[in-house]
C-alpha cells in the first residue's frame, strides 16, 4: 500500500469538498474492493475519503411503494432487515462471506460495478432508482460498462429505492473459487411488467429482452425452453467459457422463475 | 492401556495455545533492530537479464541495503541444491542445472527472485524495489508439461537439452510388451494429474538474527525439518558452520511438503543478517506464496493394462511426463520416480510393470513433494485404469479389484517395482468399505436420484502408500542424499517431569499430544508431566523432520526406544536402592518393583535418585536422560479402500459428494481423534484436487493465472460431505509400534474415488481433474 491522506467525511457536502480538494482522491465506502487494490499497490490515490461516518447514508426505510436503502448500508444489514423484500435479502445474503457482508455496502458495490457483482442484477431486475447528491438515475441508465457507471465526478450515491414487485427471485451460479457470480439472473414480475437482469455473463449487468418477452407471455420456467443466448459478448475465463455462460443464463433464469413462484 | 496412553483420544495439548491466539509463528518473532526484506521478482516467465540498476533503490528513504546475485556470489554463498541424484536410462544421472539464490543470468519463471531490498519498514523496502531498473530481453516461454520436450520448445537450461532433466525407466519392458502382445484385452487411459499449490494457512517466513558477539546466526523459519535446513545451508550454501548456526522452526501453520525445501528467501535472511549486522525479516504474502512456493503433481500420463480372460492383470505399462518447473528443488526428481514408480503395483499382483518417466523443465515455479508426493499420482493413474479395465471387461469395479488383490497370506509380498509390502488385507478393507457405504443399495439410490433429475454415481479407490520414510541404506542406494532415520531424547528432570526432544517437526499433526501418549504408555508418567520439544537445532539432537508420514512410524519408535533405555537404566538404580538383583526388577505403570514383593519405587523417585546419587549403584552414570536413533528396516505400507458417491446436476454440471466412506489400515492408532482429523484433512486435499484445485499458467505469456484465491479454488466446508471414517488394521512386520502413518492417505485415496464416481454417474470413460462444473456439464451433454 502506498501512502495516502485519509479523511473521514462528516457529511455529503464535506465529502464532495474533500474529494474536490484532493489531487487524485477516491471515495471509500466499505472498502471491500478498494482496500485489496491498495494493498496490492494497484492504485495510488493521493487521498482516501471515508464515507462511513455520514449518518444520512446509512439505513433502510420501507414505504407502501417499496424500500429505500442508504448507500452505506452493509450487505449484512440488508440481508437481515424485515423491511427488505425476500428476493433482495437473498441477494445480499449471497454476497461474499460474512466478513465482506459486514463491511461491504450497497453503494460501494454499485458504484464499483464489478461485472460479476450481484447487486447490479437486483437493481436492474427490480427497476430501482439511484439517488445521488445531484439527481435520480434509473438503474437502466446507471450501469454503463465494465466498472463504469453514469456517476459524474464528485457525484455520490445517497440511496437506492427498490419498488415493490409481485414476484421476484435471484438465482446465482457462483464461481467456485471467488464465489462471485459466474452468472446471476434476477427475475421480477411487477405492475409494470416483467424484468429480467443478468450479471456475471458479460462485461456489465444488463436486461435480458428475450427472456423478458418469453416470461411476459408465460411466467413459468418452461417458457424459457429452447431460448438460446448468443455467446458473442459473453465473458470467458478458466472457470467458464462463453458457451457455458450462455447456457447458464437460461438455466439460472428458469431457476429464478421457479423460486419466485 | 495406560490412561491417556496408546489408543486414547486425548484432546490435543497444543490446541490451547493455537485456539487462544498464543501460538508463536515465525512472523510473530521480532528481534531488536530488525529490518525488513522484500524480494524483487521477475515479472516475466523467461527473459535474459541485461542489467539491474540498484543505485536509486539504495538511496531511497529507509533502505538499508540492496543485494543482487553477484553480492552473494562475492561472499561465496552457494546456490540451492537438489538433494537427489536419480539414475535414468543408460545410467545417466539427472541433470542438475545450477540455481543461484538470486538469479543473475536469466529469469525462468514469473516470481524468480533477482534482488532483495532491506529497509527499516516493509513499505520502504517495497518502495525501494520500485526504484530498481531491470533491463530484460524477453524470451519465449513454455509452461505446459507435454509441450516442454517438443522440438522447438524454448530451452531453459543449457545443461538440460530438450528441457529433459531426467529420462527414467523402471521395470521389465520386454516382459510387459510380451504380456500386451498376448493379452485377452487391454485397457488404456490418458490422464492429467493436475498441478497443485499446497497453500498452507501460514505463508513462508524467515527471520535471520546474527549475534556479532558470538558470531552465531539464528534463523527462525517456517520449516518441516529445521536440522535439514541447517545442514543444507551449512554444507552447500556456506551460510555458517552448523555449530555456529541455529535454526528454529517455531509453530508452523501447515506445510504439506512445501516447507521441506530450502528456499531463496531463507538463505537471504540468514546471510544478510550478518552482512548488515541487523536482524532481517521476510514474510511472504499470499500472492508470493502462489508464485514461489514449490508446487505439486503436474503429470501427463498414458496408462495401459493388459488383462487375461478372467480379468487378471497381466501387465501395466505407463508412459508419463512430470513437470519439474524452472529449477530442481530439494527432492523434485525423486518424486515422480522413486516415490511414484515404486507404488505402481498398488494392491495388485500385476506381475510385469514398466514405467517411462520424463522429468521436464518449464517456465513455472519449481515442483516438488506435496502431501503424498508421487504416491497420489501412482494411485490415481492405477485406480482410474482399473476402472477403465473393469469397463472393458464388463466386470464390477469391486470384483475386478478382488480378483487381483495381493492376499494376506502372500505377505511379505515382493512387487515387481522394488517395494516389498510387509502387511495388508486389501479384501478386508474393501469389504468393510463396501458394507459401510451400502454398495449393494446403490442401484436403488441411483434410481431415486434419477427421479429428482440427478445423475448418481459411485466410485472406488483401493490405494497403498509407502510411508515411514525411510530405511537410510535403501534411499541412499537410490540416490537420496540423506539418511532417513529419526532421533529422540527422553530426559527426566530431577523432579520427575519428562522432556522429550524429537527430531520430527509438528506443523499441525499433533505430535505434542501423540508423542506424549507414547511416553505415558511406555513409562507410566502422567501425560501432563510430559513435554514434547521440537523445531530448534539448539534444543535436542539432530533429526530429519516431518514428511512422508514418517513422524510416528520412525520418530515414534525412536521415542519408544529412548524410553526403553530409560527403563533399563532405571532398573539398575531401583535394584540398588531396593537392594535386589537387577534381574528381579519388573517395570510397569511407572513403578519399578522387586518381583514377587511389595518393594517398589516410582520412576520419579528413580529419576530423583539419578540426579541426587548419594546412594547409587557402582559404575552407573548419574542422570536419567537417554537418546535413541532409529533407522527403519522397511517403509510402512498404509492402505485402504475408499468409496465415493456423487450426484450430478446435468443442467449445470455441479455435483455434490453425497457419501464418502473411508476404510484405512494404519495399523495401531495412537490417538484416534487425531488420526480421524488427519484423514479428514487428507480427504479435503484429495477432493479438492479432484474437483476444485488446479494451478494454471497462461500458455502464451507464462503468467500464473491462478495467482490468488479468487481463481485458485481450495475446498471449503460446503464442498465436503460428512465423512464416514473407519479402519481395518493389520500388523506390520517391521514396525515395533505397529504403526503405519496416516497423514497422506486421504490425499492419495480420494482423487480416483471421486473421479471414478463422476465417470460412473455420467457413463463415460474418463474425465480429467479438476472436474469443474463446465467439464462435467460438457461430459454430461456429450453422454446424453
Amino acid at each position: 500500500m502506498y501512502n495516502f491522506n485519509f479523511h473521514a467525511a462528516s457529511s455529503l457536502d464535506d465529502a464532495v469538498a474533500k474529494l474536490g480538494a484532493a489531487e487524485d482522491g477516491t471515495l471509500m465506502a466499505g472498502g471491500q474492493t478498494l482496500i485489496p487494490v491498495l494493498k496490492q499497490r494497484l492504485a495510488n490515490p493521493s487521498d482516501v475519503i471515508d464515507l462511513s461516518g455520514i449518518a444520512e447514508l446509512n439505513g433502510i426505510s420501507a414505504s407502501g411503494d417499496g424500500v429505500t436503502i442508504g448507500a452505506m448500508t452493509t450487505h449484512a444489514a440488508v440481508a437481515t432487515s424485515s423491511d427488505v423484500p425476500a428476493a433482495l435479502r437473498a441477494v445480499a445474503e449471497g454476497i461474499g462471506d460474512p466478513q465482506v457482508r459486514n463491511r461491504g455496502t450497497l453503494g460501494g458495490s454499485i458504484a464499483n460495478n464489478d461485472p460479476a457483482a450481484d447487486y447490479p442484477a437486483a437493481l436492474l431486475g427490480l427497476g430501482a432508482t439511484i439517488t445521488t447528491n445531484q439527481r435520480d438515475i434509473a438503474a437502466d441508465d446507471f450501469f454503463t460498462g465494465l466498472f463504469e457507471t453514469a456517476l459524474n465526478d464528485g457525484e455520490i450515491i445517497k440511496s437506492v429505492t427498490f419498488p415493490n414487485a409481485t414476484k421476484a427471485a435471484y438465482a446465482k451460479f457462483p464461481n467456485p473459487a471467488s464465489r462471485y457470480a459466474t452468472v446471476g439472473v434476477f427475475v421480477a414480475q411487477a405492475a409494470d411488467g416483467v424484468r429480467v437482469a443478468v450479471t456475471g455473463a458479460t462485461d456489465c449487468a444488463h436486461r435480458g429482452p428475450k427472456l423478458e418477452a418469453a416470461l411476459s407471455a408465460n411466467w413459468s420456467p418452461d417458457a424459457l425452453d429452447g431460448i438460446t443466448i448468443p455467446t458473442d459478448h459473453m465473458n470467458s475465463d478458466i472457470h467458464a467459457s462463453a458457451e457455458y455462460r450462455a447456457h447458464l443464463v437460461v438455466v439460472m433464469a428458469k431457476r429464478a422463475v421457479a423460486a419466485a413462484g | 492401556m495406560a490412561e491417556n496412553g496408546i489408543g486414547a483420544s486425548v484432546k490435543r495439548k497444543e490446541d490451547n495455545r493455537f485456539l487462544t491466539g498464543k501460538g508463536n509463528y515465525t512472523d510473530d518473532i521480532n528481534r531488536p533492530g530488525q529490518a525488513y526484506a522484500y524480494m524483487l521478482r521477475s515479472p516475466h516467465a523467461h527473459a535474459t537479464i541485461n542489467s539491474i540498476d540498484t543505485a536509486a533503490a539504495k538511496s531511497a528513504p529507509g533502505v538499508v541495503a540492496v543485494f543482487v546475485g553477484q553480492d552473494l556470489q562475492a561472499d561465496e554463498v552457494g546456490g540451492l541444491v537438489c538433494g537427489a541424484s536419480v539414475t535414468g536410462k543408460g545410467g545417466e544421472v539427472n541433470k542438475a542445472p545450477p540455481r543461484n539464490v538470486l538469479t543473475m543470468d536469466k529469469v525462468r519463471f514469473v516470481g524468480d527472485p533477482i534482488a532483495v531490498v532491506i529497509a527499516e519498514t516493509l513499505a520502504q523496502a517495497k518502495d525501494g524495489a520500485e526504484q530498481i531498473a531491470v533491463d530484460y530481453t524477453e524470451l519465449p516461454s513454455v509452461v505446459s508439461t507435454s509441450a516442454a520436450d517438443k522440438p522447438g520448445a524454448p530451452q531453459l537450461h543449457e545443461e538440460c537439452p530438450d528441457n529433459v532433466a531426467l529420462d527414467w525407466e523402471l521395470g521389465d519392458k520386454a516382459a510387459v510388451d510380451a504380456a500386451f502382445a498376448s493379452a485377452h484385452k487391454t485397457a488404456s487411459v490418458d490422464l492429467i494429474n493436475n498441478r497443485m499449490v499446497t497453500n498452507p494457512m501460514e505463508p513462508r517466513a524467515a527471520v535471520g538474527d546474527y549475534n556479532s558477539g558470538t558470531d552465531e546466526i539464528t534463523l527462525y523459519l517456517t520449516s518441516q525439518n529445521p536440522h535439514v535446513h541447517r545442514l543444507v545451508m551449512s554444507a552447500f550454501m556456506n551460510i555458517a558452520p552448523e555449530h555456529k548456526f541455529r535454526v528454529v522452526a517455531p509453530d508452523v501453520g501447515g506445510g504439506f511438503g512445501s516447507k521441506i525445501f530450502t528456499y531463496n528467501e531463507e538463505a537471504i535472511c540468514a546471510w544478510a543478517t550478518k552482512k548488515i549486522n541487523r536482524p532481517v525479516k521476510w514474510t511472504a504474502d499470499r500472492s508470493e506464496a502462489f508464485l514461489s512456493d514449490a508446487h505439486g503433481r503436474d503429470h501427463v500420463t498414458t496408462a495401459e493394462m493388459a488383462l487375461d480372460a478372467d480379468g487378471k492383470f497381466l501387465a501395466l505399462r505407463v508412459s508419463s511426463q512430470a513437470n519439474m518447473g524452472a529449477y530442481l528443488q530439494l527432492f523434485s526428481v525423486a518424486i515422480p520416480t522413486l516415490f511414484h514408480g515404486f507404488l505402481l503395483a498398488g494392491q495388485y499382483t500385476t506381475p510385469a510393470i514398466y514405467l517411462e518417466m520424463r522429468s521436464v523443465m518449464t517456465n513455472t515455479a519449481p515442483v516438488d513433494a506435496a502431501r503424498g508426493a508421487g504416491r497420489p499420482e501412482a494411485t490415481y493413474l492405477l485406480e482410474r485404469l482399473v476402472d477403465v479395465a473393469a469397463l472393458e471387461m464388463g466386470l464390477d469395479p469391486a470384483e475386478i479389484r478382488r480378483r487381483n488383490f495381493i492376499k494376506p497370506e502372500q505377505m511379505p509380498y515382493q512387487t515387481p517395482v522394488v517395494q516389498c509390502y510387509d502387511s495388508g488385507d486389501y479384501a478386508a478393507s474393501l469389504d468393510k468399505a463396501l458394507a459401510n457405504a451400502d454398495y449393494d443399495g446403490f442401484a436403488a439410490r441411483q434410481a431415486e436420484a434419477k427421479g429428482r433429475g440427478k445423475l448418481r454415481g459411485i466410485g472406488l479407490s483401493a490405494y497403498i502408500e509407502a510411508c515411514g520414510v525411510a530405511p537410510s541404506a535403501a534411499v541412499g542406494s537410490l540416490g537420496i542424499g540423506v539418511g532417513l532415520w529419526e532421533s529422540a531424547q527422553v530426559r527426566f528432570n530431577p523432579t520427575g517431569g519428562v522432556t522429550v526432544f524429537t527430531g520430527t517437526h509438528s506443523h499441525g499433526q499433533g505430535h505434542e499430544t501423540a508423542f506424549a501418549q507414547l511416553v505415558t504408555e511406555r513409562l507410566g508418567v502422567p501425560i501432563e508431566n510430559v513435554e514434547v520439544v521440537h523445531g530448534d537445532t539448539a534444543k535436542g539432537q539432530f533429526g530429519m523432520g516431518t514428511y512422508g508420514s514418517r513422524s510416528l512410524p520412525v520418530g515414534g519408535v525412536a521415542i519408544a526406544n529412548a524410553c526403553d533405555k530409560i527403563i533399563a537404566k532405571g532398573k539398575k538404580i531401583a535394584a540398588h536402592t531396593l537392594e535386589a538383583s537387577e534381574d528381579d526388577i519388573e517395570f510397569g505403570d511407572g513403578n519399578f518393583t522387586v518381583a514377587g514383593t511389595d518393594k517398589t519405587m516410582n520412576i520419579a523417585e528413580v529419576a530423583f535418585t539419578a540426579y541426587v546419587p548419594h546412594n547409587y549403584p557402582e559404575g552407573v552414570e548419574p542422570g536419567l536422560d537417554e537418546i535413541a536413533f532409529f533407522d527403519p528396516l522397511n517403509f510402512s505400507f498404509p492402505a485402504g479402500a475408499h468409496v465415493c458417491e456423487v450426484e450430478v446436476d446435468p443442467d449445470t454440471g455441479t455435483l455434490e459428494i453425497v457419501n464418502y466412506t473411508a476404510v484405512d489400515d494404519f495399523g495401531v492408532l495412537v490417538n484416534p481423534m487425531i488420526v480421524e482429523g488427519q484423514v479428514h484433512g487428507g480427504l479435503a486435499h484429495g477432493i479438492g484436487q479432484a474437483l476444485l484445485e488446479g494451478c494454471v499458467y497462461d500458455d502464451d505469456s507464462g503468467q500464473l493465472i491462478t495467482g490468488s484465491f479468487l481463481d485458485y479454488c481450495m475446498a471449503r466446508a460446503d464442498n465436503l460431505p460428512s465423512f464416514n471414517v473407519d479402519y481395518a488394521p493389520t500388523v506390520p512386520l517391521h514396525n515395533p509400534l505397529g504403526v503405519k502413518g496416516c497423514g497422506e492417505a486421504g490425499a492419495i485415496a480420494a482423487p480416483p474415488a471421486v473421479i471414478n464416481a463422476i465417470v460412473n454417474a455420467l457413463g463415460i470413460k474418463h474425465l480429467d481433474m479438476p472436474a469443474t462444473p463446465e467439464k462435467v456439464w460438457r461430459a454430461a451433454q456429450a453422454a446424453g
